[in-house]
Formats: structure tokens, sequence, C-alpha cells
């Protein structure tokens, strides 16, 4: 463990990750203070259901982003369905509704990207089980602006494509399972002032 | 300097060019959505970084109109949230039944397959014939792509489906003509709407209103920007108008909030109130 902090984790997950998550979120302290920010590749007229399981097993608050929405330490975000997720220099959520990237709306790779250029070395990007090859990109921009990177270990995942492609860019810093995953988030050292405003 | 605020500081110098140069003011746009179009330029023209750009921006015009296209790409469909036009159908329109005359304002139309959805709608709800449509747009290419009213037959099928799910009363087929691999929005309905160059950045307000729609348009503006367009909106609507806007965007984070009343909080509905 290093003695970095961090301001935000990034995480991109697709076919089965629904269970990863589940199990990840189960162990979080509830006085976790940084934000955690998912994006998922959703069925395109998901219309919330996902939210609700999630509220359920999380000791944090879970919700659906709102355009110009304040990022807040404590919450897990998930953009809703048919649209990107981006983020702004002030901590706000941006919701755009270009183009599929990787024939994906939300897409992985536009949102790590846009959060690396604003949480630098401070964010941590974590890749889950997929079956296409979207995060990759993210994951080398992310580690391009100095942030941690992690992927699901492969042998592992339900899916390993998604996994595979991020590690195979050479960007990965740890592949971890599930288990580590959760030990590695709560031995967090984490910011205590993660949720201020710095601008 | 973080790298980061190195590409950041970069990225403002670009966008003050454009501004200086051509007078195209996008500074005041949600940063991550412009970033990532420049970056796509980029890649696109082998330029190296966001500094390399700034010199050819400002010498080359041609190069900038290159990368203006770039900016203004716009993704939209017809009936897009087939609810929304649904809730527009069974809770506004009896509302709008109550004026003598109509004017109706689609802020920020691209390439026009919403106008057309909100013309059909108001074709079907009777109201044709007292109402004004305006459509707008601050791109002259989109413009002119909504007048001639053209468009791919791939999505056809989608479109239809939405066209029923918002309550659409005959067939969708019947408002344009198919041929040559593309729809052609038939003539009468395109005599319904007026397309006009406007600039929310920029622009004033140019008419009074009782029905605003601006989808998805606003999610690309920065939160100043969102207060001086929503601040026209408001100016332009007259007192219990109607304000649609994406079904993932409010008022919430907005000062005019007070001044509107959610009618439709899934669809995102608003009626001016003060």
């Amino acid at each position: 463990m290093d003695n970095r902090t961090y301001k935000a984790i990034a995480i991109g997950g697709s076919a089965g990750s629904m269970d990863v998550l589940l199990r990840l979120f189960a162990c979080l302290p509830k006085k976790f203070s940084l934000p955690i920010i998912v994006v998922c590749h959703l069925h395109p007229c998901d219309e919330g259901g996902l939210i609700e399981v999630f509220t359920r097993h999380a000791p944090l608050i879970v919700k659906e982003v709102a355009d110009k929405e304040l990022i807040q330490a404590g919450h897990i975000y998930f953009p809703p369905a048919n649209y990107h997720l981006l983020v702004e220099r002030d901590r706000t959520f941006a919701l755009s509704i270009d183009a599929k990237v990787n024939y994906s709306r939300p897409s992985i790779d536009v949102f790590f990207e846009s959060a690396a250029a604003v949480w630098g070395d401070e964010l941590i990007g974590i890749i889950l089980t997929g079956a296409n090859k979207d995060g990759a990109a993210g994951i080398q921009v992310i580690k391009k602006h100095g942030g941690l990177t992690i992927a699901q270990d492969p042998r592992e995942a339900a899916y390993p494509a998604m996994v595979q492609a991020a590690i195979d860019t050479g960007d990965v810093d740890q592949i971890l399972c599930t288990e580590e995953i959760c030990k590695f988030l709560q031995m967090l050292p984490v910011s205590c002032t993660g949720h201020v405003i710095e601008e | 300097m973080k790298l980061s605020d190195i590409e950041n500081l970069e990225i403002d110098l670009l966008l003050e060019a454009i501004f200086l140069r051509y007078g195209y003011d996008f500074r005041s746009y949600a940063r991550g959505s412009i970033r990532r179009r420049i970056l796509q330029f980029m890649q696109m023209t082998g330029v190296g970084s966001v500094s390399e750009t700034i010199p050819k921006i400002i010498h080359d015009e041609s190069f900038f109109q290159q990368m203006a296209r770039e900016f203004s790409i716009t993704v939209t469909e017809m009936f897009r949230d087939p609810q929304m036009f649904l809730a527009l159908r069974r809770e506004i329109v009896p509302l709008l039944k109550s004026y003598p005359y109509i004017k109706v304002w689609h802020a920020g139309c691209a390439t026009g397959e919403e106008a057309y959805s909100l013309a059909i709608l108001i074709e079907e709800e009777k109201l044709a014939e007292r109402t004004t449509f305006f459509a707008t747009d601050f791109n002259d290419n989109a413009l002119e792509k909504a007048k001639e009213g053209i468009f791919s037959l791939d999505y056809v099928q989608q479109y239809s489906q939405n066209y029923q799910q918002a309550g659409g009363k005959i067939s969708l087929s019947d408002y344009y003509h198919a041929n040559y691999g593309a729809m052609a929005i038939k003539s009468a309905l395109k005599k319904k709407i007026t397309f006009a160059n406007h600039n929310l950045v920029i622009d004033q307000v140019f008419t009074e209103t009782h029905l605003i729609l601006c989808r998805n348009v606003m999610i690309y503006f920065n939160k100043e920007l969102q207060e001086r367009v929503v601040g026209l909106f408001h100016e332009s609507l007259v007192y219990g108008g109607f304000l649609c806007l994406g079904t993932k965007e409010s008022l919430l984070f907005s000062k005019y909030q007070n001044k509107f009343r959610e009618i439709d909080t899934k669809n995102k509905i608003y009626q001016k109130i003060a």
C-alpha cells in the first residue's frame, strides 16, 4: 500500500460485473470518504432498477447522476442509461448524448478519460469483468496522468475480455481478485478533504 | 503544474483564439465534452498537441471550419424519449388549447429530427392552424439539413416505434416519402416550421412564446451559460408557458428554480409561475 491520497474512485464494468459490484459495495465501511463512480453498460431503457438493487446492498448513498450535480464523498454514482458521463473541473458531473464509443453509451473510456483530466494522480481506476474492450484506452489515460490502475483478475472474471484488454495495454498497476479489491478499498488512506472543492 | 492543468491551459488558449479570430464562443461549454472533441480532432488531423493546433486555427480558416464541424456534430432522433412526447400530448396540449394562438420555440434543433416530431404532434392535436413554430440552431450546416428534412432510413424502424409509443395517431410513414434509402419529410409538414439561426450563447430573445423545447442542449453548457439560457427562456415564455428539458436535465441547480413549477418530474416539463 502506498501513502498517496486519493480523491475519487472510477469503476468500469460490463457483462458479469453486477455480482462483483455487489460484493465490493457490501465490504465498504460506512464512513468511506471518497466518491465512487461506476460506469456500467446498461440496456438503454433501464430506468433506475439497478440503483434500487445497489441501494439495498451498499452502506453508502447510491444514486443516478443528475447533470451539473456536485460530486460528494460517501456517494456511489451511476450515469443514467443512454448518456455518456463526464466530470467537470469544478467537480460536477456533465452528461452527453454524443455518439456511442466502443458500441457503448455510457462508455467507460469516455468517463475514465474525463475523470483522469480532472483528478490526475488522485484518481483510482478499476476495471472489472466484461465482454468488450471498453475501458482499456481509459486505463491508459488514467495511468498517463499518474493515477492508480487496477484490473480484476481475469482468471476470476466471468467475462475476461475487458480486463484482459486493459492489462494488455501494460498500464495496469495491480491485478486483484474481488476479495483483494475489497481489502484494498478498506485500507485506503483516504483524504478527509476528498469532497472539498478547491477551485 | 500537473499534466491535466497544462492541457487545460492549452484548451483555454485555443478556445480564446477561436473566439477572438472567428467569433465562435465555446469558452462556456462544458469542458469535458469539448475537450474530448478537441482531442478527437487532433487524432483525426495528426496534430501532436493542443498548442500546435492554435497557430493552424489562427492562420488556416479551412482548418478551423473542419474543427467547427467536429465541434457541432449532433446526435438526435425522432421522438427521442417517447414518454415525454406522450406527456406533452396528454398534459400540456389541453392547456395550450386555451390560447387563441400559440408560439413554439424549439431551441437547439440541430438537424431537425425532434422539431419534425413536435410538428407532427402539433398537427395531430389539431393545433397547427394557430401555431407559429420556430426551430433554431447556431450551426448553419445543421439548419440546412433540417430545412431539407431528408433523413437516413436506417433508423426508421426505431423512429416508427418511438412515434407509436409517443401516442402517434396514424403511421409515421404518412409524414414522409421513402426513396433511395432516405426518408424525405413531406413539404406540408416542412412548411409548418420556420428554421432560423439563433445562438444561445450570444443572441437575445426574439419572440414571446408559449412552449419551448430545449432538450439535451444545456448538458453541453457550463453552469453560467446554462443560467443565461434558462434566463432567456424565462424571459421569452408567457406567464404559464411551458419549458421541456431533456429527461436527465433539471432546473435543480438553477437560480430560476423558483420561477418554474415542475409539472412532470419524470419528463422534465416545467411551467413558468413567476
